[in-house]
């Protein structure tokens, strides 16, 4: 009986702990998304794509570099680097010219991003599954509550915190930063005292996307890369966001929070509707608190 | 007011094009009346969408739940009861407006944004249940061969039935546009603070008015069961549920019959590119029609923002829209 409850305890801490690690991975995707959200004002639906179009460039990166640990902490850094790039064609070639428009338009362009991207992807790398081995430093398992636990999860278990507090440095500390969170906020001013509000819209875009770009190089080993994905994680991250308030990273790490331990628990409890259980959560939030948990920048 | 629809110019062309539909089938081939009973189903339920967000302003971006619920109840009840093929077709549109009923009691108290991101989610609960209730809903993979009842069993048959019910449903839709319930519902689309500031119930006006264009939804759902024959969760996914949404946009949502326009056109291309091959050295061009979908989204953002219906309207009746854009103002 008492055997029975440890192994109980420890199933359950390492599903919170796989839960946490979860969140970590939505935690990068939708600050991104609530960075654009708030700066922007517009809801992204082609976040998930760049997300997707990162763990692609992570697996061809890796690939082009032996496909060994090197490879994959060089596809770390490149593969966002790459996302940002093809966030940076996409908003200086056509999207600046829609700041002007309807809010509604600026919606619709990012969906036409959506079925672009999705089907250049395609295009691309084709509609196999794709798997990167993650390097030999992250490889295996490690002992907690005296269950396995893998490295990876982990090694995200670190980075996703530093992503926040480099994020929280970035915006509260350098100049650039400071902008964006002034134009997040009330853009007119920003561009009466003369800042140039269309390249802080683009520096915000493409940041935005970067971090999309991260978070999928840093799923990539975990799943199997293919094509999909980004319809998967966008109205996860869409969610994530709107219960966390729109705009607010700290919101995005709370919503995240929810999103990711309620899926795993969901999978220890109920595996075949373990999908149902974070929508669950979202409306009972969203219920008693219909702008989000966190002071949303809107 | 159905005296005033009769006198309307636009009521002798849909009359006379009507009738060229009823008469379709005896000149066309098969494959084309198939493919014109789908456009009609995207049709109804593209005008149903266009109900909130068009004449509504009420974003409703999850519309495509409300078509697959319809679908959904209609299907189960054909393949898994002995229930007569009425009650089925009744049921699928009175579940999709209580479906709508409940998801608007949860989502009308937000704004815009906020009541298009709980819809999706609460959508998504839908859909997810669909998705994984393997034992009700077969899964991921749907119910295919639902029985359907013999007299529209045919194709030429469904035709005439999904025609019919299409003509209904636009009539009666143009009739609750035009009823006081209408104008009220565009008043506060145009207007939502002096709305609410004259006595009027903006949020029980706009649950009216998510109900009916469920309901309606709903019964373009019965109407996909008839024409196709199966159910699959894909009815009830999000991405239907924008692909409907760039209909209105592109048949012009300030419009009555735009969406129709929208999802023909849609349609046609979803049919058309799939069929094609090769385009010179580039192979399997069909693939890739959510690319091209893309690209007219972005042609049409830039150089169509109302739609086709919309920009033409404003050229043939420029003079009238001047005066109506006038006393919005006012």
């Amino acid at each position: 009986m008492e055997g029975a409850q440890a192994i109980g305890l420890a199933a359950l801490s390492i599903t919170f702990l796989v839960g946490l690690s979860r969140a970590m991975i939505l935690f990068i995707v939708t600050s991104g998304l609530s960075f654009v959200l708030g700066v922007l004002r517009v809801p992204n639906v082609a976040h998930g794509s760049l997300y997707m179009i990162g763990a692609f460039a992570a697996y061809s990166i890796s690939v082009l570099f032996g496909g060994g640990s090197a490879g994959f902490w060089l596809a770390l850094i490149f593969a966002p680097l790459v996302v940002a790039l093809v966030s940076l064609i996409a908003e200086r070639s056509l999207f600046r010219h829609l700041y002007q428009r309807e809010h509604l338009m600026l919606l619709l362009f990012t969906f036409a991003l959506m079925l672009i991207l999705g089907d250049l992807t395609k295009i691309v790398w084709g509609a196999d599954y794709r798997s990167i081995m993650p390097p030999t430093l992250l490889r295996g398992s490690v002992s907690l509550f005296g269950s396995p636990f893998p490295k990876y999860n982990l090694f995200l278990l670190i980075i996703g915190p530093l992503v926040a507090i480099g994020l929280w440095l970035f915006s509260s500390r350098t100049k650039m930063g400071k902008i964006a969170r002034a134009a997040a906020v009330d853009m007119e001013m920003v561009g009466a005292i003369g800042i140039n509000v269309s390249w802080v819209f683009a520096f915000a875009f493409v940041l935005g996307c970067m971090l999309a770009g991260l978070g999928g190089a840093l799923v990539s080993p975990t799943i199997s890369v293919t094509i999909g994905m980004d319809h998967d994680i966008i109205i996860e991250a869409f969610l994530i966001v709107t219960i966390g308030g729109l705009g607010n990273m700290w919101g995005a790490m709370v919503g995240s929070l929810i999103f990711g331990i309620t899926q795993s628990f969901g999978i220890l409890f109920w595996p075949q509707f373990a999908i149902v259980f974070p929508y669950l959560a979202v409306v009972i939030v969203l219920t008693l608190k219909p702008t989000g948990l966190l002071k949303s920048v809107w | 007011m159905f005296r005033e629809m009769i006198r309307q110019k636009s009521f002798g062309v849909s009359v006379i094009i009507f009738g060229v539909l009823l008469l379709a089938p005896s000149f066309l081939p098969r494959f084309y009346i198939y493919f014109l009973a789908v456009i009609f189903v995207t049709a109804l339920l593209a005008m149903s969408l266009n109900l909130c967000v068009g004449h509504g302003m009420i974003f409703q971006f999850h519309h495509g739940v409300f078509y697959g619920v319809g679908a959904y109840t209609a299907g189960l009840l054909l393949a898994k009861t002995s229930l007569p093929w009425w009650i089925a077709f009744m049921a699928g549109p009175l579940a999709a407006a209580f479906t709508g009923l409940l998801i608007g009691l949860f989502c009308i108290r937000l704004n815009r944004l906020y009541f298009g991101m709980l819809q999706i989610s609460l959508g998504s609960l839908i859909w997810a249940i669909a998705f994984r209730w393997y034992d009700l809903t077969g899964g991921d993979d749907g119910i295919h061969g639902i029985p359907i009842p013999d007299f529209i069993a045919s194709t030429t048959s469904s035709y005439y039935f999904v025609l019919i019910v299409l003509g209904i449903c636009v009539v009666l839709m143009y009739l609750i546009l035009k009823s006081p319930f209408g104008s009220t519902l565009q008043a506060i689309r145009d207007n939502p603070e002096r709305c609410a500031a004259v006595g009027i119930h903006v949020r029980r006006h706009q649950l009216k008015a998510i109900v009916i264009a469920t309901f309606f939804g709903g019964v373009a759902g019965v109407l996909f069961v008839v024409v196709e024959g199966s159910i699959y969760p894909g009815l009830l996914f999000w991405v239907l549920s924008l692909e409907i949404f760039i209909m209105c946009l592109l048949g012009g949502w300030f419009t009555f019959a735009g969406p129709i326009l929208g999802a023909a056109i849609i349609v046609s291309l979803r049919t058309f590119v799939g069929t094609i091959q090769n385009i010179g050295p580039i192979e399997n061009v069909g693939e890739y029609w959510t690319l091209i979908l893309g690209v007219i989204l972005i042609l049409l953002i830039f150089f169509l923002p109302e739609g086709i219906m919309g920009y033409n309207y404003r050229q043939l009746f420029r003079s009238r829209m001047k005066y109506s854009s006038e006393s919005q103002v006012e």
